[in-house]
């Protein structure tokens, strides 16, 4: 199977170093919560956490959302998907919240999960952050606000990231097919 | 494996462990989901289903009414009572009916034990069994067993009693099969009168002895005395309800004789005073109302479940 690095473990501490920098450039965090899509996005929101907090000093809320049950594609697909955790211990109600996936691709997901993110309440604003965003690929308009980094694919490839929980680093593969 | 190997939830007979599984780690997702601001997800919303009760139910047809609003679907409930069934309509015709409707998936309780597997082998459509005589209760079992392991952790090794009338209780059979698939330790307690004969061939052993079971058991499940289906036999299986609550009844005295705390259950509705008394259904080592809430997140995540392979 052929396959290419988009992003090595180098890469990934300085993308996170720059995205953590640019959600602070946006935000004082007084009044803003993450909200990781579960689950490489409420991985990868907990590791923005800890840099945020190691920055400025204080504790800052990051939430896992599980979107199974919120999806568009129940009973259209051939596996059933397994719901994961969904850990939202603070209200976000009138809160602004940073949604945070690993790939962006059809929307979809990040469709789904607006739509479970509202069950927690009514929040101030929404804004996206995604590793990659696989432009020219959108199925709803769906825009992130935050980037890690933006690639062209074609639809039948399949962008993996691929997560070591102990040294918490990451690496971005692309694939032309879907891996096992 | 993330499917179930059933079409149809009949029984507990029929589902392996992985299916058990399965629908343990979407009912506590859905537990979650119940205990939000809003309680509800979008998952079954182009989905019709039908609640058949041609039994009288208060608890399970609530609990399956507000799973499947919860999971938004469209219901339609039925009761015999006011139906064409008693204008001598057969089984098969009524549900055909309905389902020409363009109903998804039937919830069915039904008084004859086998209802639900005849309706699954002769019309098209995903059959739920919410009773069927004395046959089997699959989603009591479920929510039972679910909550004893909410509380215990796992289920293996554990010394499970289930004490009263066995021998009308479609729960009992369901919560045997579902037990011992989980690794636990089944005995069932009675009078002779209300255990049926060859029981033990389901695994488990048999007592009469209330205080030595209680002495036994971690989990004591306690069976309603099913006084409807004795009197539309016209045979009595005990002398009096106050005998009965002598010998088999939990009381407070009974369990304060006990070395170890044990957890008591009761899958409703209660007799006060005969089967259970209040001071003892009303204290911390119940989980009656833990089983309720727990009924709810465990019937979604079998209708989502078995709706998704559709």
């Amino acid at each position: 199977m052929v396959s290419q690095i988009l992003m090595d473990e180098a890469q990934f501490e300085r993308v996170i170093d720059r995205l953590t920098h640019q959600l602070l450039e946006h935000h004082d965090f007084s009044n803003t919560d993450l909200v990781g899509l579960q689950p490489r996005g409420y991985w990868f929101a907990q590791i923005i956490q800890q840099r945020l907090q190691a920055i400025l000093g204080k504790p800052i809320f990051c939430g896992g959302l599980d979107v199974t049950f919120h999806r568009d594609d129940f009973r259209r697909r051939e596996n059933p998907i397994s719901p994961s955790l969904t850990e939202m211990p603070f209200l976000i109600e009138g809160r602004h919240v940073i949604m945070i996936d690993d790939v962006l691709f059809t929307g979809r997901t990040i469709r789904a999960g607006l739509d479970a993110l509202l069950a927690h309440g009514r929040p101030s604003s929404v804004q996206l952050l995604v590793l990659v965003d696989r432009r020219f690929q959108r199925e709803l308009p769906i825009e992130p606000q935050f980037i890690g980094k933006s690639i062209d694919s074609i639809d039948y490839q399949y962008v993996k990231v691929i997560c070591d929980e102990t040294s918490e680093s990451c690496r971005v593969m692309l694939f032309n097919e879907k891996p096992a | 494996m993330n499917k179930l190997s059933v079409r149809h939830l009949i029984g507990i007979r029929g589902l392996c462990e992985n299916d058990i599984e399965l629908i343990f780690q979407a009912a506590k997702e859905f537990k979650e989901v119940i205990n939000r601001p809003i309680k509800k997800v979008p998952s079954l919303r182009d989905l019709t289903i039908a609640n058949l009760f041609f039994e009288n139910s208060t608890r399970t047809r609530l609990s399956f009414e507000l799973a499947q609003k919860r999971l938004s679907a469209d219901v339609v409930s039925f009761s015999a009572g006011s139906s064409s069934v008693k204008k001598g309509e057969t089984l098969v015709d009524t549900v055909n009916n309905i389902l020409a409707m363009k109903v998804d998936l039937v919830v069915m309780r039904h008084p004859h034990p086998g209802a639900p597997q005849f309706l699954a082998n002769k019309v098209d459509t995903i059959i739920v069994n919410a009773g069927d005589g004395t046959h089997e209760h699959p989603t009591q079992a479920l929510l039972d067993a679910f909550s004893l392991q909410e509380k215990l952790g796992t289920l293996v090794n554990k010394n499970i009693a289930i004490i009263g009338d066995i021998r009308h209780s479609r729960v009992a059979i369901s919560n045997i099969l579902c037990l011992k698939l989980l690794g636990a330790n089944v005995r069932v307690c009675g009078p002779k009168t209300l255990i049926p004969k060859h029981i033990q061939s389901m695994g488990v052993t048999v007592s009469h002895n209330l205080d030595e079971t209680l002495a036994w058991c971690d989990v004591a499940n306690m069976l309603r005395i099913q006084q409807e289906r004795q009197e539309s036999q016209g045979v009595s299986y005990f002398p009096s309800l106050r005998e009965y609550a002598s010998s088999f009844g939990l009381n407070k005295a009974r369990l304060d004789k006990l070395d170890n705390e044990i957890v008591i259950m009761h899958p409703g509705p209660i007799n006060r005073g005969v089967e259970i008394t209040s001071d003892v259904a009303d204290s911390q080592h119940a989980i009656i109302l833990d089983q309720v809430e727990n009924g709810v997140a465990v019937r979604m995540a079998v209708l989502y479940l078995l709706a998704s392979m559709q």
